[in-house]
């Protein structure tokens, strides 16, 4: 696929109906154009709808009016063409599958021969560092392992998209640098365009080529911060003074509510982290 | 492997000790009981009501009766007991097909569970006394051909009846089991509703089913009886234990033959679900230990 274009989303709005009322308005009127091989992170405080985007994009609910493309295709389409690979929050193994058989899944599930799995499990079990325990079960592994199990599961079919809702969440603080960077190395290695929700600005800022701030009530793009940190992110960017003003200006594009009467309002959920 | 023998250990102490119970209530307790105005708390001791376990167990060794070659009372209530046996494995195959394809049905269409569900749960408050005359009399009326509905048929129908009961509620609960998460993520693959049952609701229902199984088991082996006792059907332990029991005022020590084989009846039955369990090991890994 030569897409110059990953995802394109144009005037999307999606409205949660409810049992009284007109209903919750998770997201209004919402446009954002994902380019191949970019990293883009939604970020914004709780109920700002950045989950809700993601889940649209993957075609796991549908917007109530506008239009979601996945290079090129309605979304729902991609989903049948597994154009993307997609990791949750939580790491959502089988536990009844070895490491390498939760791997396997969506090949398996998609018929591909067999030995061609074979070789495709092994060479993403030694990607995400875990060839030793290709045949350990979920319940043995530590949370950090299980969510590569499950980044690792994302990227069986080299898809050229990445969605990711909070994959990170849920781990602790070293574990979770450790991840970030080892997902920048992925990335660059894969050439995979991602959608990345999270909660975090250094995340965000670390990871990124752009990250979309977004506001609540109804969710809105407030502003698109341009990081683009450059190719070799490793440890050291963490400390130098490039990420210190990345990190700066997402905040700020947080807090700019220029008419609200308490801005820190809107950072509610945000993790400053 | 420890833990198992602890807890057969643990099961046999429990039986030598009903027994101990047993005779320690006969050797102390009055010989007419005890009554509180009138009401009846406690049996009576005496031999015909309370027959020694030493006399049970030397009842079973000796003959059925006093006719000329009768069998022993141990090997035909055994007998007995296995012909009941196959009858309510009949019974549970029978009710788990029905159970499981009715929790299926129910899982598939949401219309479905709020339509059957209560259906099923009436089906249950029905008294298996009054349902098995009527399954009888539709059985004699079933022919084709060279094939003949047999009594113990009736018996197996109304086993199922009751097996298949515990089997659709725990695969239905067992179905619905995989999270959200995981459902979606076969969503997102793409896959269809067979390929999500088949890698997906149908590993994960394991250990819903297992339980389920169990319980429906234990219900196949209670309907077999209770259907033999109330159709009168021939060579099952629930004629032997009316049988038996009918010469209860003369040979007090002979009806608990046929009880004993019942229990162990069940004891089987549960034993070959647990075995069936333990070669589902993997998909058991998240189980919560009952």
């Amino acid at each position: 696929m030569s897409h110059a274009i990953a995802v394109q989303v144009s005037h999307v709005t999606k409205i949660f109906p409810v049992k009284k009322g007109d209903g919750v308005t998770a997201l209004a009127e919402v446009s954002l154009t994902v380019n191949a091989g970019e990293f883009v992170s939604l970020i914004g405080p709780s109920g700002c709808g950045k989950s809700t985007l993601l889940r649209l994009i993957a075609d796991l609910d549908q917007p109530t009016s506008g239009a979601v493309t996945v290079f090129g295709k309605p979304a729902h389409q991609a989903r049948l063409d597994q154009d993307y690979g997609i990791a949750f929050q939580s790491a959502g193994l089988l536990p009844w599958r070895t490491v390498e058989a939760n791997i396997e899944l969506p090949l398996q599930l998609h018929r591909v021969p067999a030995a061609t799995r074979r070789a495709r499990v092994a060479e993403l079990m030694s990607l995400v560092g875990l060839s030793d325990f290709a045949a350990n079960f979920p319940d043995q592994l530590s949370g950090g392992m299980q969510q590569r199990v499950a980044i690792a599961r994302s990227l069986a079919e080299s898809p050229e998209l990445l969605l990711m809702d909070e994959p990170f969440g849920a781990l602790d603080e070293m574990t979770r640098e450790r991840m970030q960077t080892e997902l920048v190395r992925i990335c660059a290695e894969t050439g995979a365009a991602v959608v990345f929700v999270t909660h975090s600005i250094p995340e965000a800022v670390f990871l990124s080529d752009r990250v979309v701030v977004m506001s609540p009530r109804p969710g809105r793009i407030r502003e698109i911060v341009d990081v683009a940190l450059g190719e070799k992110r490793g440890e050291m960017l963490r400390e130098e003074e490039s990420f210190f003003e990345g990190v700066t200006r997402v905040r700020e594009a947080l807090h700019g509510a220029p008419t609200e009467a308490r801005p820190d309002n809107a950072v509610r959920g945000v993790d400053l982290r | 492997m420890t833990g198992l023998v602890r807890r057969i250990g643990l099961g046999a102490l429990a039986i030598v000790l009903l027994g101990v119970i047993w005779e320690l209530y006969k050797a102390v307790g009055p010989a007419e009981g005890v009554d509180v105005a009138g009401l009846q708390l406690l049996p009576r001791t005496t031999d015909l009501a309370m027959p020694h376990i030493w006399d049970m167990i030397a009842r079973a060794l000796e003959p059925v009766n006093s006719s000329e070659g009768s069998p022993p009372v141990w090997t035909s209530v055994l007998l007995a007991g296995l012909s009941s046996l196959g009858t309510a494995s009949v019974g549970l195959l029978i009710g788990s097909i029905v159970g499981f394809g009715l929790a299926l049905l129910m899982q598939r269409f949401r219309v479905a569970e709020s339509a059957v569900l209560p259906w099923l749960v009436l089906s249950q408050t029905v008294p298996l006394i009054a349902l098995a005359p009527l399954i009888v009399s539709w059985g004699g009326r079933v022919q084709f051909g060279t094939f003949e509905w047999e009594r113990w048929m009736s018996v197996a129908v109304i086993a199922a009846y009751l097996a298949f009961f515990p089997v659709a509620v725990g695969a239905l609960r067992g179905l619905q089991s995989p999270d959200e998460i995981n459902v979606e993520l076969f969503h997102a693959y793409g896959s269809g509703w067979w390929a999500t049952l088949r890698y997906l609701r149908l590993p994960a229902s394991v250990p819903y089913l297992l339980p389920a199984l169990r319980l429906g088991a234990a219900s196949a082996i209670i309907g077999t009886v209770v259907a033999e006792v109330s159709t009168g059907a021939k060579g099952g332990i629930g004629r032997l234990i009316i049988e038996y029991a009918q010469s209860g005022s003369s040979d007090p020590a002979k009806a608990y033959s046929p009880i004993a084989v019942a229990v162990i009846m069940g004891l089987a039955a549960a034993g070959i679900v647990a075995l069936a369990g333990a070669t589902l090991k993997r998909y058991r890994r998240n189980e919560v230990t009952v």
